[in-house]
């Protein structure tokens, strides 16, 4: 990635040609993903080409997101603004990716919307607007989405309170609970639903955010006609927790056990691309020991988080049985996972260098036990599961969409490789070694709900593969990297040497300091692609920390395949998608 | 005056037997399930957890009885009572053993099904009554379910009084002296099975209620008591359906050697057991795929048995 970096990417070339008359200035980052400012005026027209007219076009809007540069001190000669909107685009084609900046003066500014051209920008758009005040113009219906409608200030703004301690003693009188009840309910005309069509009225059901159906939090109203679903919109943000803002406050270090809690079936699978990140921004070489266990670790918890899916998506659709023997399963992967990091579900295990301690003696017995057992139960799951014909008819051409409304729709992971696109993150963008291990890319034809269980089952399987090579192929070495900033270093040098003493009580005392720059990691995670966005000003706590949830454009989509589907299908589509509210709502 | 008292004892007996049957299969219901998902299931209060069932009982009762405001009060109150007093009377006409059971009408067969038919009161009633947008949808669901598997339920046992030649239960249980419906009628016994367990909506028909996506179906509003009611009405529902297939199909209290009041448990605890292990394995078609297997399968299906039966009945005859 890098030594790709030393030459100026084509895609710049072509962009300085097309644009003749427009600035287009690069910026060097650290993740090597081409980025370049672009004037408002122009981004529409930028964002066009590149998803249109490019040669190997950008056909995926990755992220939208946006960053407060008021209080930014290092900002290397990147244009002045008060905000900065980022447009993260992503091309199969190309398996390349670009950021396209934009700076924004004043200080609740507006810029054209893009929703036009992707779906799924409505949503982003949304949270940019919910996060920082700023306006999308032209957009359908700019609201809150992650806050409450009632709310107060636009939360990722720099001058809005991160702590309840720092916004005055909370009281609801009455009048105030009946406005804040008021805005819960539900006007179809502000989403331009009818409430009625020429010859039916149309019933609004409201399933959740408590319903045994929906998984969590998540509030989903459905227009029917009888049992036919007419149209969907989701309401989210129940399960919001301001993960983003957290990371303004936590210093790099102590940010990790936030992210375990954004997808919290992930376990370390979710520290995995902050580390990376933030490893990316240091400059840190995790050794190969690391790099290694880090991969077994994630593997183990892809499983894990497959079979509460598969579990529960079978209990969605009415069969009991199965979720107690997956999660009787998953119980003897916790085990593991006990037996290595102590933790069960969020471990917190990862550190910036490396991981938070070394194998413990045994491990590859419980290994080895785990990989004789778990291909069998899956066999029998099989025909419990996948084969069953009541299951067939409950899933197969239900919620399907093709590779383009997939990529469209910014869809990743299990729902993409389900439309027949054999696009994984491991294998695309290696990380952490993961080239070095032999393992498929499952895909399936159709990307309906049958087909999205049928990658997923198939991923356990390729899963244990991996595992297996770990525990064969384990490197000797270190589980820490010996740069200064590895959080805590190691303790066998802070013995003996000054030097790594003096970092060692820097990193405990304040936190490492991270240099100024910005980078972005990601991993194939369970759900899909999560990657973060992470700036550093040169201090003890980032900057900026977005995260890119796979489930936040996952759900977006629920609506459009939804439609003329009916109300027992929905929860199909549900179960087949695999989100975790707490990785839409963050 | 002798034999009177006589059968109202034995109405008495049947009346308890069926009431601390309903419980105990509760509680065997949850520990078959707990057995076949690899966990324990209550297993803490009296032996094998076998209280547990009347310390949820006594819960129950205690518990207030709400009536949500905007429910159609009056239709709200009566629906659990349907389909308690449905159930219970059809138990009238089963015959248990010679000389056990309650009455001995000529209709039996046709009482049994108007009481089925009028259970589906107590379900539309009380989804609709409730004023809930998803016991609404329950309602509807179970009207539709219900009236299109009593069509060929009905046709299913016609198969079988044909070869009594009688709508007694009782000579439909010493018709099958020689051999059990199960064998000529086996078309009718799978229609009729299916069309039990749609009736008694039982999972995988359990579409009126189906919790993953109604949340509680019909009685989403039902609390205390009154959600007693449906909840005992549908375990006794098991029992009256297993004992119903026993009569018709598997010779009642026919059988070697035992007693026949014994032969007649033996076989309705197997019909209970088989759908607790239908619940532990089977999803959930959705509805309207319900609906298409009914019409477009099991009444064709019903049909053809009576036509074959009836064809194969008239030959034997005639060959006389």
């Amino acid at each position: 990635m890098n030594q790709k970096n030393m030459k100026e990417p084509q895609i710049e070339l072509d962009l300085i040609e097309r644009f003749r008359d427009a600035r287009i200035a690069p910026q060097r980052s650290k993740d090597g993903i081409p980025t370049f400012w672009v004037d408002k005026a122009d981004v529409r027209s930028v964002l066009q080409y590149l998803k249109d007219e490019a040669e190997r076009p950008y056909r995926m809007l990755y992220d939208l997101t946006a960053i407060d540069e008021r209080s930014r001190q290092n900002r290397n000669g990147q244009p002045d603004g008060a905000f900065t909107v980022v447009y993260h685009l992503l091309s199969v084609d190309r398996n390349e990716d670009i950021r396209i900046k934009t700076a924004l003066d004043g200080k609740y500014p507006s810029i054209d919307t893009i929703t036009h051209m992707w779906h799924n920008a409505n949503w982003y758009e949304r949270e940019v607007y919910d996060m920082f005040g700023i306006k999308f113009d032209g957009h359908p219906n700019l609201r809150r989405i992650l806050m409450p409608w009632t709310w107060e200030g636009h939360p990722l703004r720099k001058e809005h309170p991160a702590r309840a301690t720092e916004m005055g003693q909370f009281s609801l009188p009455q009048e105030k609970q009946d406005r804040e009840q008021e805005a819960m309910r539900f006007k179809p005309e502000e989403w331009g639903m009818k409430r009625e069509s020429e010859d039916t009225e149309f019933m609004f059901l409201n399933l959740g955010p408590q319903h045994p159906g929906t998984h969590g939090v998540l509030r989903l109203i459905l227009q029917i006609d009888g049992e036919m679903i007419v149209d969907i919109v989701p309401d989210i943000g129940f399960h919001h927790r301001g993960a983003e803002k957290m990371g303004e406050r936590q210093s790099w270090h102590t940010y990790i056990p936030y992210t375990d809690r954004i997808d919290y079936l992930g376990g370390v699978m979710n520290n995995f691309p902050y580390v990376m990140a933030v490893e990316k921004l240091a400059g840190i070489e995790v050794p190969q020991r690391a790099q290694v266990i880090r991969i077994m670790m994630t593997e183990l918890f892809r499983i894990a988080s497959h079979l509460v899916w598969y579990g529960t998506f079978a209990q969605d659709l009415g069969a009991l049985s199965p979720v107690f023997f997956m999660f009787n399963d998953r119980e003897r992967i916790f085990q593991i996972v006990e037996a290595v990091t102590g933790g069960r579900m969020h471990p917190s295990w990862f550190r910036i260098g490396g991981t938070a301690a070394d194998l413990p003696k045994g491990w590859d017995e419980m290994l080895k036990e785990f990989l004789e057992y778990m291909p069998k139960r899956l066999k029998e799951y099989d025909t419990m599961v996948m084969k069953n014909r009541i299951f067939k008819a409950r899933t197969v051409g239900i919620g399907a969409y093709n590779t383009e409304e997939a990529i469209e729709w910014g869809v990743t992971g299990s729902g993409l490789r389900a439309t027949g696109l054999e696009w994984d993150y491991r294998k695309k963008r290696p990380y952490s070694g993961i080239d070095q291990f032999e393992f498929d890319i499952p895909t399936a034809d159709h990307g309906d709900c049958y087909d999205r269980a049928l990658v997923r089952v198939e991923e356990m399987r390729q899963s244990l593969r991996i595992i297996r090579q770990c525990l064969e192929n384990m490197p000797e070495g270190h589980y820490k990297s010996d740069h200064p900033l590895t959080t805590p270093p190691r303790k066998d040098r802070t013995m003996h040497d000054i030097e790594t003493l003096i970092t060692h009580f820097l990193g405990v005392s304040w936190g490492p300091v991270i240099p100024p720059g910005e980078a972005h990691a990601a991993v194939e995670a369970s759900k899909g692609v999560n990657g973060y966005y992470l700036i550093s000003d040169g201090n003890t706590i980032s900057y900026r920390t977005r995260i890119r949830a796979p489930s936040f454009p996952h759900i977006q989509m629920v609506p459009y395949i939804s439609r003329g589907e009916t109300v027992a299908d929905v929860l199909s589509i549900l179960g087949s998608i695999d989100f975790v509210l707490a990785d839409v709502d963050r | 005056m002798i034999n009177l008292d006589w059968s109202a004892l034995t109405a008495i007996g049947i009346l308890l037997g069926v009431f601390t049957l309903a419980p105990g299969l509760i509680w065997l219901e949850r520990r078959l399930l707990a057995l076949w998902q690899d966990r324990y299931g209550p297993n803490r209060v009296g032996p094998f957890g076998i209280f547990q069932v009347i310390a949820d009982m006594i819960k129950i009762f205690f518990k207030e009885d709400w009536i949500p405001p905007f429910a159609d009060k009056f239709v709200f109150f009566i629906a659990p009572g349907i389909i308690m007093l449905t159930v219970l009377m059809s138990f009238a006409v089963i015959p248990i053993a010679p000389g056990i059971g309650v009455m001995d009408i000529n209709v039996g067969v046709l009482f049994f099904l108007a009481m089925s038919s009028l259970g589906a009161y107590s379900v539309v009633l009380g989804g609709w009554s409730s004023n809930n947008k998803y016991s609404l949808l329950g309602g509807l669901r179970a009207a539709s379910q219900m009236i299109s598997y009593e069509v060929f339920m009905g046709l299913s046992l016609l198969g079988v009084v044909a070869m009594a030649g009688s709508f007694n239960l009782r000579e439909i249980v010493n018709a099958q002296a020689g051999m059990w419906n199960i064998v000529p009628q086996f078309f009718g016994f799978v229609v009729f099975t299916v069309a039990g367990l749609a009736e008694m909506h039982r999972l995988p028909f359990d579409i009126p209620e189906a919790e993953s996506e109604l949340v509680a179906g019909f009685h989403s509003e039902y609390s205390g008591m009154k959600f007693g009611m449906f909840f005992v009405g549908e375990y006794i529902g098991i029992v009256l359906i297993s004992a119903v297939i026993t009569t018709f199909f598997l010779g009642g209290w026919h059988g070697p050697f035992l007693p026949p009041l014994v032969w007649f448990f033996i076989k309705l605890f197997a019909f209970i057991c088989f759908f607790i292990l239908l619940r532990a394995s089977l999803p959930r078609p959705r509805f309207d795929q319900l609906m298409s297997w009914g019409w477009k399968l099991m009444l064709p299906l019903a049909i053809l048995n009576l036509v074959v039966t009836g064809a194969v009945l008239l030959a034997v005859r005639q060959g006389h």
